[in-house]
């Protein structure tokens, strides 16, 4: 048995893997499949099928990968995530994803950052449809025996000793029951967007509790610092709602009022890759127009160009979204658009394996560290969940024990040390916001640090919250360099004395940090 | 405006209608979002489901002045000055307004809804394949459909809507089983009223794919097969 919590990609994609191979899992999550925040994925998913004559090939993406994340992602694991990409997409379409099909090749669309076309896609609910897809294998697997679903349970303990965890307790939150599993646990459980309440662009749910947890426990954190901008973002109410790249990759045109005339800024400042370039670029570009005193301080996406041929078959979804939330046509207006955080590159620490620094414990999705460095490629992430999944499948050897075992009724003690007040998310929010913004210097993230230990903490769940807040100012502190997400004014060069990881541990109650070199290629790959 | 909220602290407890103030803040204030900021005020906070606040999940779905809605989808804006949220009637409630969905999910367990060899995969195909993967399972129509019920063999548009995705793509070697499933469980229960389809939040063709579900599994004129 395999205990897998999170039930998005990740999470269906290891159980799915697991069943395969004749492995049973629990498959737990605080809501169900459909609620997870990969099905908010819009644009596509990467691989070099090279169905689009342009003569893709996996070394491609691997290439287009390991720049876009500034050298800083394992070279081995991204061999292995590219190359795997293609049979990946191929099976997914086996699976019955509608991806875009032309003359019976799947198509695939400019994302940014990449030399080629390599995004498939479905429409523009990308996620949605490779959930539903994965959603339905998992279904065949639990009538067979092998997936057991427990949906609306929360991970609210880790039994780790000495390096080793040995099991999860879970909160069933509809019976307000206690529940336990033993090892291995696999953790699937997306990203940090708890951090940042209200300004992220993914589901609320992910609070970051599960990881925030682990690493109160002992599991490291790696690149804690690294968190993406994603420069289409609008603002609607209790979130950043998304823009998808797809906008820019299908025609979509980036530009700021300057002396009263539209400046396509993007186009003129990076002629080859334009508006695609990868999005810490985009986004520190925007930052700096709208800073300009020429500028006006808004960018504007327009799409009025694209044709009645992409708003009808590639883009409806957008569209309709923001005529419904914005009350406007973006096939006639151009929309304002600025930054919002979008993905956290940083996670737990995980090796190729996919294993945490705690042995039992493993990693894999949004949650993990692992692929993207210092900047992920969109399109990257929906195939690194998928493929970290079945890395963990290979590896996570199966443990004893069965279904959930119920412990009891959960106290009230308990519950008051898992809740998080909403006055504490926010002053979290405001004051990691203050140092780990497009654009950082040591100034603004040491007055981060100060901020934060007056921050009192009043339960367990909000100390584990903020100290992965306090790993992620210390690594923005100790990377004195500028790389991909990670910008600072006071050091605008790229530093290679920093081509390393940055991996925070938590002991005795404070936060230590490190720098790991990264592995070399091996030669095989 | 006045939110009036049928609250109850777990299954067993007796429901309470309970009112709440709020304001508006912005012309872009939904449901969602008064319940978001009621509960950073209130003692006792009302429980809810949500995760994406952009229609594309389905958590939040309730019943709001007695339609089956989404709470991010329904703009304050567009209420009355006092909005009634009740949990949805079909399903066992949990507390407040989250009730225990998982029959739908039994229910597509019914229905074996997996692929048993590889899809079909075509450019016919995709279209109805994305539109039924498009559910977002929220139940809102089985709460206005007059012939759902908990406990019967009848799964509602919840089962249907996806059903159709499958004999869309279906492989031959599945197509008696699947069609026999269709019927017992989506075509001979449904009175086609489509009132679900005014209510489904995402806005599904379910017309659409009724008429293709029931050409494959009932007329088998779909596609020269049958
Ligand atoms: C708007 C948007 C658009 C995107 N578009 C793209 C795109 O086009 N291409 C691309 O590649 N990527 C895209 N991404 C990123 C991508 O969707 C995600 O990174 C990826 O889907 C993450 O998958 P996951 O399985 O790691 O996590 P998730 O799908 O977030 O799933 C997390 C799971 O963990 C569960 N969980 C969380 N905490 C707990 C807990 N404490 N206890 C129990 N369960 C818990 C949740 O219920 C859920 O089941 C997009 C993201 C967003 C927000
Ligand atoms: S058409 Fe009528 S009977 Fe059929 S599922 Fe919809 S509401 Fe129910
Ligand atoms: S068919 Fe529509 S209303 Fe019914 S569950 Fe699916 S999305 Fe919801
Ligand atoms: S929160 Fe996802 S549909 Fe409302």
């Amino acid at each position: 048995m395999v205990n897998i919590i999170g039930a998005g990609l990740a999470g269906l994609s290891a159980a799915i893997a697991l069943a395969e191979r004749g492995i049973e899992s629990n498959l737990i999550s605080q809501q169900p499949s459909e609620r997870a925040q990969s099905v908010l994925a819009e644009g596509g998913i990467n691989a070099a099928l090279d169905t689009m004559g342009e003569g893709d090939a996996w070394q491609e993406h691997y290439a287009d990968t390991m720049r876009g994340g500034c050298d800083l992602a394992d070279p081995n694991a991204v061999a292995g995530l590219t190359s795997h990409a293609p049979e990946i997409v191929r099976r997914l379409a086996s699976l019955g994803v509608p991806f875009q099909r032309e003359g019976g090749r799947i198509v695939q669309r400019n994302f940014g950052g990449q030399k080629k076309k390599r995004t498939a896609y479905a429409q523009s609910s990308t996620g949605k449809a490779l959930m539903t897809a994965l959603i339905d294998e998992a279904r065949k697997y639990e009538a067979a025996g092998f997936i057991h679903r427990y949906a609306h349970h929360e991970l609210i303990g880790l039994e780790i000793e000495n390096g080793t965890c040995y099991g999860a307790k879970l909160w069933d939150t509809y019976a307000d029951a206690v529940l336990r599993c033993g090892a291995p646990v696999v953790l699937a459980c997306g990203g940090l967007n708890g951090l940042f309440p209200g300004l992220t662009t993914g589901a609320v749910y992910n609070t970051g509790g599960a990881a925030a947890l682990a690493f109160a426990k002992g599991a490291a954190l790696a690149n804690p610092e690294m968190i993406q901008y994603h420069p289409t973002t609008v603002r609607i109410s209790g979130k950043r709602m998304l823009v998808s790249e797809a906008a820019r990759g299908e025609g979509g045109r980036l530009y700021v009022i300057r002396s009263g005339k539209p400046w396509y800024f993007m186009e003129e400042l990076y002629p080859e890759l334009g508006n695609l370039m990868p999005r810490d670029v985009v986004s520190r570009a925007m930052t700096q127009v709208c800073a300009r005193e020429d500028c006006e301080a808004q960018v504007y996406l327009d799409m009025t160009c694209l044709s009645a041929e992409t708003w009808a078959n590639k883009l409806p979804d957008l569209r309709a979204e923001l005529l419904r939330y914005l009350a406007l046509d973006p096939k006639t207006q151009p929309i304002p658009v600025s930054p919002g955080i979008h993905f956290f590159m940083g996670g737990l620490s995980v090796d190729e394996r996919h294993g945490t620094s705690v042995s039992g414990l493993y990693a894999a999705g949004e949650c993990a560290c692992q692929y993207h460095g210092a900047n992920r490629l969109g399109g990257n992430s929906m195939l690194a969940a998928i493929y970290g999944g079945s890395v963990v499948a290979e590896n996570a050897a199966a443990g004893q024990g069965g279904e959930l075992e119920t412990l009891g009724a959960i106290t009230a003690e308990e519950k008051a040390e898992l809740a998080v007040s909403p006055a504490f998310a926010n002053r979290l929010r405001d004051i990691l916001l203050g140092g780990l913004g497009i654009v950082r210097d040591a100034s603004g993230i040491e007055r981060a640090l100060q901020a934060m230990d007056k921050l009192p903490s009043k339960t367990t769940a909000e100390r584990n919250r903020a100290s992965v807040g306090r790993a992620m100012l210390l690594g923005a502190l100790a990377r004195k360099e500028s790389r991909g997400a990670h910008w600072r004014s006071d050091f605008p060069q790229r530093d290679e004395a920093f081509r390393k990881t940055t991996v925070a541990t938590y002991t005795n109650g404070a936060v230590e940090l490190a720098f790991q070199a990264i592995p070399e290629r091996r030669a095989e790959l | 405006m006045t939110l009036k909220i049928l609250r109850r602290k777990n299954k067993a407890a007796q429901p309470e209608w309970k009112l709440y103030e709020f304001q508006p803040e912005s012309e872009k204030d939904t449901v969602a979002t008064a319940l978001t900021k009621l509960n950073e005020i209130i003692d006792d906070p009302i429980r809810w489901e949500c995760s994406c606040l952009q229609k594309k999940c389905g958590a939040c779905a309730m019943v709001i002045d007695g339609v089956p809605r989404l709470a991010c989808d329904t703009f304050l804006r567009d209420c009355g000055p006092t909005v009634r949220l009740e949990p949805l009637k079909k399903f066992p409630v949990v507390a407040d307004l989250i009730v225990d969905r998982g029959v739908m999910r039994e229910n597509l367990q019914t229905l074996r809804l997996w692929f048993e060899g590889e899809a079909r995969g075509s450019e016919k195909t995709d279209g109805l394949a994305y539109e039924a993967s498009r559910c977002l399972q929220c139940g809102c129509c089985l709460e206005v459909c007059p012939n759902y019920m908990a406990d019967g063999p009848f799964t509602g548009m919840a089962g249907g809507v996806p059903m159709a995705r499958l004999l869309a793509e279906l492989p031959q070697a599945q197509c008696e089983e699947a069609a026999r499933l269709y019927r017992e469980h989506v075509f001979e229960g449904c009175g086609k009223s489509l009132a679900c389809r005014n209510v489904c939040p995402a806005g599904l063709d379910i017309d659409g794919l009724l008429v293709n579900s029931n050409a494959a599994a009932v007329w088998k004129r779909y596609f020269g097969r049958g």
